[in-house]
């Protein structure tokens, strides 16, 4: 069970000593290791597919939060492959295992296209502590890395020193940063879009406070921000990323069907999923309430946040070359 | 999702009906489904594992007694074991040392680490009349000490100034220093986020601990977490000796299963529990209450602890004695639950503490204050002997009371209506039963239930 405490702990390779590519997906690999370790284990035992082995699978998915739900729809789809394809050894369940999966994942993996408007406006949203400030420090290297021009705006009024945490992204990154004094997120995130406006910039990214969706009066707010948004220009926020921490459990999927409805959620962002366990999350949402995954995070690096291809993560998260 | 184990159980429980004891057989399906329950609420698998064996333990032999149905009876089981297992009692803070007594924090990113090292400051200068200083160690973050900075001149309490180019252990080893000379009573030091696997990290705070010898290492873990808790409080529980937990953010919808995956595999006492946003909202962690919220049961018990706080005693007193006699509810009784109802802090108040689906039932609704403003209007116009005698409101009564009010005879019936299905819901409660009490709980609050 606790198989990762015996595995050496992920190195600190120097980002330049490796291929660029090649680091990323090993990173992503390490990341997903436990559960990568674990399928390994399962299919790489010599045997015969039966009963015990699916339960084992069952455990071993739901351990990684991928939930009942979707743990039962991809046993189901499994079984069903294997009797399709006349499979017969544990060996074979493997690549069957990854088609499910891939399957399931790949209508989330789409790309965020950001020149379709000037600016174009990404708002972020997200409970407290999942990583949305971290994340547009990290979203602004990406986008500059794809010349870009890039704003920020530091829409937390709420949390003590979040609009000093963004101005220090700002500043790392070389980006201008708006913010006020005031209190009210949704003329801080106004102003910057008018900003932008006027000096021409080409994506806008929008902090906003971290809030639980349980907050009626902050849901409120949230959905006054992006209204507001609109006002400043047309179509605005282009974009609506729900951040979510690769930790979470179950309400993960909470998460995410309170802010769609609150919002019109556009994309996901999932932080953090370099710890042990996880990344079986998107699977369950997926099955439940599927909107495409745009980025995924995996160190604490600023290189560490790329776009979600599901073949990689597929592929990591099962331990596959 | 949000399905209550309740629920979940009454679909298997049917074939239980009339049998007088849980046995082996007959609970077979009901475990799976506290099984599948506590995996849904996040409870790690290998303690879900552990728990249901000890569930059926103690479920074995158990008699049916009273009007419960076995499904009941193994809910009951399965509270008593939850509450058990999240260590019966609350346990607080130990601060039994020669000052200043330290607080390390340790946790995961975003965990609520500095938020919380706020609330505790505030909760021990006020509840235990301390001297707090408080210290950041996170070199790391962007504005992490600038974050608890503000939160001190915020909270009015004192902090010691660090920069990022300063070691972790040189700011707490000088912050101790410095809380001695100025006479703290508690030094509360709040660290970077760590993942368990960075061994570099695990190294830096173990050293922190081994320099500041705290009395308390309390380990912040957030209530949404996943099937991970119980890994990483593996290894944080490997790597200090922790002295207890704080859990945050349990004012979301997570279930907070993660709690009882990081109280079992730590074994050490949760003991305070973050509640809300503001700067007040840190609670001693009551294990009875957690259980069930783990289970889908709703806060009732802090709900009813605010009733107790807001309400008329010797009004309830007189109500529970009429409804256990199973007297008549009249409109009098109904307006009296009105008034209380605001003096509990109105509607939005009270929905915090209601079961999830509770909740979002009433979000739908759209109770708010003004309607329940308008239902006590209305039972005012009224005259003494239409509140104890419903049922002889008639059309034109309807009209004069509509009248009276200002509002519509539609405005009426809805009263009516409300008040005869709390009526019924009351009839229920008489005849006991949780699990009736709160289905019926949409009748109770006025505006609800439509």
């Amino acid at each position: 069970m606790f198989g990762f405490l015996k595995k050496a702990p992920t190195e600190n390779i120097p980002e330049q000593a490796v291929p660029e590519k090649r680091s990323w997906l090993n990173r992503l690999k390490s990341g997903l290791a436990r559960t990568g370790d674990q399928l390994s284990d399962l299919f790489g035992r010599s045997g015969k597919i039966d009963d015990e082995l699916y339960e084992e699978l069952e455990t071993i998915l739901i351990t990684a939060d991928v939930g009942m739900d979707a743990t039962r729809f991809l046993l189901a789809e499994l079984r069903h492959r294997v009797k399709e394809q006349h499979l017969t050894e544990s060996g074979q369940l493997r690549q069957a295992l990854a088609d499910c999966l891939l399957k399931l994942l790949q209508p989330l993996a789409k790309e965020l296209n950001v020149s379709t408007h000037q600016p174009f406006v990404i708002m972020l949203a997200g409970v407290n502590g999942a990583g949305k400030t971290t994340s547009i420090g990290k979203l602004a290297k990406y986008f500059q890395g794809q010349g870009k021009s890039v704003l920020l705006a530091a829409g937390d009024t709420f949390r003590a020193a979040a609009r000093e945490q963004l101005m220090e992204w700002g500043a790392r990154n070389n980006v201008t940063v708006i913010a006020q004094q005031s209190g009210d997120p949704a003329a801080v995130i106004y102003d910057a879009v008018q900003a932008a406006m006027a000096r021409n910039i080409d994506v806008v990214l929008a902090d906003t406070a971290g809030r639980l969706s349980t907050q009626a009066h902050l849901m409120e707010e949230i959905k006054k921000v992006k209204r507001v948004t609109a006002k400043a220009l047309p179509d605005a926020p282009h974009e609506i990323l729900l951040v979510l921490d690769a930790n979470t459990g179950q309400n993960a999927l909470s998460q995410v069907k309170a802010f769609d409805e609150a919002l019109n959620v556009t994309g996901l962002v999932l932080t953090k999923l370099d710890g042990t366990a996880k990344g079986g999350v998107i699977a369950a949402i997926a099955k439940a309430h599927p909107i495409p995954v745009r980025f995924i995070g995996v160190g604490e690096g600023l290189d560490d946040l790329r776009p979600f291809a599901a073949e990689d993560f597929v592929n990591a998260l099962l331990g596959m070359e | 999702m949000l399905d209550n184990l309740t629920q979940r159980l009454s679909g298997v429980i049917k074939n239980l009906r009339g049998q007088a004891r849980l046995t082996e057989s007959n609970i077979q399906d009901a475990l799976r489904e506290v099984r599948l329950a506590l995996l849904e609420a996040d409870v790690a698998l290998p303690v879900v594992k552990e728990f249901t064996t000890q569930v059926k333990q103690a479920a074995l032999g158990q008699e049916v007694i009273g009007n419960l149905n076995p499904g009941q009876a193994l809910i009951g089981v399965v509270h008593r074991e939850l509450t058990k297992l999240m260590g019966e009692a609350n346990v607080g803070i130990n601060l039994n040392t020669v000052p200043p007594a330290v607080i390390l924090m340790a946790g995961l990113q975003g965990a609520g680490k500095t938020t919380t090292s706020g609330k505790l400051a505030k909760l021990l200068r006020e509840q235990m009349r301390k001297k707090v200083l408080m210290v950041s160690c996170d070199v790391y973050r962007p504005a992490a000490i600038e974050q608890l900075r503000t939160l001190a001149q915020q909270l009015e309490i004192d902090f010691f100034a660090s920069d990022i180019s300063q070691k972790p252990v040189d700011i707490a080893l000088a912050a101790h220093d410095y809380a001695r000379k100025h006479h703290h009573d508690i030094l509360i030091v709040d660290t970077a986020g760590r993942l368990a696997i960075d061994a570099a990290m695990m190294e830096e705070i173990r050293q922190l601990h081994a320099a500041l010898k705290p009395i308390e290492t309390l380990f912040v873990v957030d209530a949404m977490t996943g099937q991970d808790a119980v890994n990483t409080a593996k290894a944080f529980g490997e790597t200090l000796p922790l002295t207890g937990i704080i859990l945050t953010k349990l004012d979301g919808d997570a279930r907070g299963g993660a709690a009882l995956s990081v109280r079992h595999i730590t074994g050490k006492p949760i003991k305070f529990v973050g509640v809300s946003e503001k700067m007040t909202g840190l609670e001693a962690f009551h294990p009875e209450r957690m259980a069930s919220r783990v289970l889908g049961m709703g806060d009732v018990l802090s709900l009813i602890e605010e009733a107790h706080r807001g309400v008329d005693q010797a009004e309830a007193e007189k109500l529970a004695k009429k409804v256990q006699k199973g007297q008549g509810f009249d409109l009098n009784d109904f307006k009296m639950q009105i008034v209380q109802m605001r003096k509990m802090g109105g509607v939005a108040g009270m929905m915090d503490k209601l079961p999830a689906q509770f909740a979002q039932a009433a979000a739908g609704s759209k109770v708010d204050d003004k309607a329940i403003n308008r239902l006590e209007g209305i039972i005012n116009s009224m005259t003494p002997v239409e509140r104890t005698k419903p049922e002889i409101i008639k059309a034109s009564r309807k009209r004069r009371i509509a009248a009276g009010a200002g509002v519509q005879v539609m405005h009426v019936n809805q009263l009516l209506n409300q008040f005869e299905q709390t009526q019924k819901m009351m009839k229920m409660f008489s005849k006991g039963g949780m699990a009736k009490m709160m289905r019926g709980m949409k009748g109770m609050l006025p505006g609800m239930g439509r």
